[in-house]
């Protein structure tokens, strides 16, 4: 199948004008993964086609769903499954629009989840600027409830499940899921030391497993349609389904559903309108979200999946895209991220909270023309220093970005030293 | 200064909801904020006493996150996305623009307490950059031009 061919499953209602409304999500087939799953299926054979349909984690770290499910203890005992609706990563809108846009799909793919894990209370915990997903969700939780949905005895099944929404008050921390447990707990969001991990230890002391919003919405898909199904899309080892944002200099932005394994050059050139200006051309691309390493233009004929990035020395990260035309100054670009870090650092690791402050100040004079040849060396330096010495993986997320621009990026840095101004030829904002 | 009693039941209906007090924490700190636009000293002790909780626990909190604040904002309280994709989509200029139209600073308030401005780190709205956040709204793709009409709106 080509991607011309390719229909969405992900985002297949959003163009409905009454997309959120339970009656809508059930006109185009809701809720019958969840009925099959609670009235035909045991949660072990839920567990066991997630597990064999071989889907990946969608909020950065790509690991397997079915197997983080599997951590949990079996059997009774109080155990949470909870929703990490924070999306806060730089480059990256696609669960936002599913919570905006198909609310229900996303109900239902935790509901099946917490069923399979046998979590009778779920946490959807949502980023406190997203105030109108926020008000979505209520609504559609209540509407589940009221049609057995959710609640007691689900469906006449005999299965209970409360769904709790929380809202987080902006922190990018929250996002890394011992923090967003913290936040859950009331108190300021920082990263736990692991081991315990939170499928042993985790919400108010019991197993815990975190999913994200995207991942969670691919579940019904599974259950309805089967796991070989499922794994018949995308790639080996990359299977299912996947939601790209792509941002910078295109000319059709947005949030784009094509298959794990979508040629990167494809997905910017033939889906999102090639690059904003003619005479502008590609630079580097930021495949995962300001977090990953980045892409030169002359390295990106790239799998967008797992497994192909992490073999070109980046991520797919949350598939958050940015594309950099030849306007952009890359001491400039990284110094708006550094300031994103340590602004957002939460300030328990010293390697992390001082770092940050470091990057931000070598690069301010970098920028401002007062930098030194020995500034590009230091900034790589403490890339050695943050990265995994942190208890959270905040601090590798900024110094892996700050030594791939180093690195890849070298002689516009050292440009900024000898010239005391940028190598890149800026061009007048778009807008 | 302390929340109103139809605020009061809401944090009692929070409290109710999540089981565990303190969870409730954060939901108290957007309604006493959704009530008055921000978090007294008084509210955060009022807090403190009826969650049971060390008044510094509570401040801890709310210097923690970036949506609470302890000062009076705008009535029209506009937050520009300054992160990378927005950047370099235009909301230098969107600021730029902003500071010149209403005589403030980033961080700063109009005398008539009409509007507040303040950059903000990256609010998941890429694909519609650049945009901003004015109150609960998101405002996207904007223009010089499509700013102005805003504005404009906004009594």
């Amino acid at each position: 199948m080509t991607s011309q061919e390719y229909r969405p499953l992900l985002l297949k209602n959003i163009h409905r004008p009454d997309s959120t409304s339970l009656s809508a999500y059930r006109e185009s087939g809701g809720y019958k993964a969840l009925e099959r799953a609670v009235k035909e299926m045991t949660p072990e054979q839920v567990l066991e086609e997630v597990k064999a349909s071989g889907l990946r984690g969608r909020g950065g770290a790509g690991f397997p769903t079915g197997m983080k499910w599997g951590f949990l203890p079996k059997g009774p005992g109080e155990k949470y499954l909870v929703l990490n609706a924070d999306e806060s990563e730089p480059g990256t809108f696609k669960d936002r629009l599913l919570m905006e846009r198909d609310p229900h799909l996303v109900l239902e793919g935790f509901l099946i989840g917490c069923y399979a894990v046998g979590c009778s209370r779920g946490y959807i915990y949502i980023r406190g600027e997203f105030v109108e997903g926020w008000r979505i969700l209520l609504k559609a939780v209540e509407e589940a409830r009221a049609a057995n949905l959710a609640g007691k005895n689900i469906l006449g099944s005999g299965f209970d499940c409360e769904i709790v929404i929380y809202r987080g008050a902006g922190a990018y921390i929250c996002g890394e899921e011992t923090a967003l447990l913290e936040s859950l707990e009331g108190k300021r969001g920082m990263p736990r030391l692991k081991p315990p991990f939170p499928a042993q230890v985790g919400l108010y002391g019991k197993p815990t497993s975190v999913n994200n919003v995207e991942t969670i919405a691919n579940v019904p898909l599974i259950v309805e349609m089967g796991s070989t199904w499922y794994a018949g899309i995308g790639r080996p080892k990359n299977t299912g389904p996947k939601l790209y944002c792509v941002s910078g200099h295109v000319r059709k932005p947005g949030v784009y559903e094509f298959p794990l394994g979508i040629p990167l050059k494809e997905l910017i050139f033939e889906h999102a309108g090639g690059l904003l200006r003619e005479t502008r051309p590609l630079k580097a691309v930021i495949p995962g979200g300001s977090s990953v390493p980045i892409l030169p233009a002359e390295k990106c004929d790239v799998l967008m999946d797992f497994d192909s990035l992490a073999a070109a020395g980046t991520m797919l990260g949350s598939a958050g895209v940015i594309v950099l035309d030849d306007s952009v100054c890359m001491v400039d670009a990284l110094l708006n991220l550094a300031r994103f870090y340590a602004h957002e650092s939460c300030g328990q690791c010293t390697p992390c909270r001082e770092g940050c402050g470091w990057y931000v100040q070598i690069l301010e004079r970098l920028e401002k023309g007062e930098g030194r040849t020995s500034d590009l060396d230091l900034l790589l330096d403490l890339s050695d220093r943050i990265q995994g010495n942190t208890i959270c993986p905040l601090g590798d997320a900024v110094a892996m970005p700050v030594r791939s621009y180093v690195t890849v990026f070298r002689d516009e840095f050292q440009y900024h030293v000898d010239h005391k101004k940028c190598l890149a030829e800026p061009a007048p904002a778009p807008i | 200064m302390i929340p109103s009693k139809a605020t009061q039941l809401q944090i009692d209906a929070a409290i109710q909801e999540y089981g565990q007090a303190r969870s409730a924490l954060l939901a108290a700190l957007h309604l006493i904020q959704q009530e008055r636009g921000y978090i007294a000293v008084e509210d955060q002790a009022w807090v403190a006493t009826r969650l049971d909780l060390p008044p510094a626990e509570v401040a801890g909190v709310v210097s923690f996150y970036t949506m609470f604040r302890t000062k009076p904002p705008g009535r029209h309280h506009i937050q520009v996305c300054r992160t990378l994709t927005c950047q370099i989509r235009g909301c230098r200029e969107l600021v730029k623009h902003l500071e010149k139209k209403l005589g403030i600073r980033d961080g700063g308030m109009t005398d008539d307490g009409r509007y507040s401005l303040i950059t903000v780190e990256c609010l998941g709205s890429c694909g519609t950059a650049p945009m901003m956040q004015v109150n609960d709204d998101y405002h996207e793709n904007l223009t010089v031009e499509r700013l102005d009409a805003l504005l404009e709106s906004m009594k």
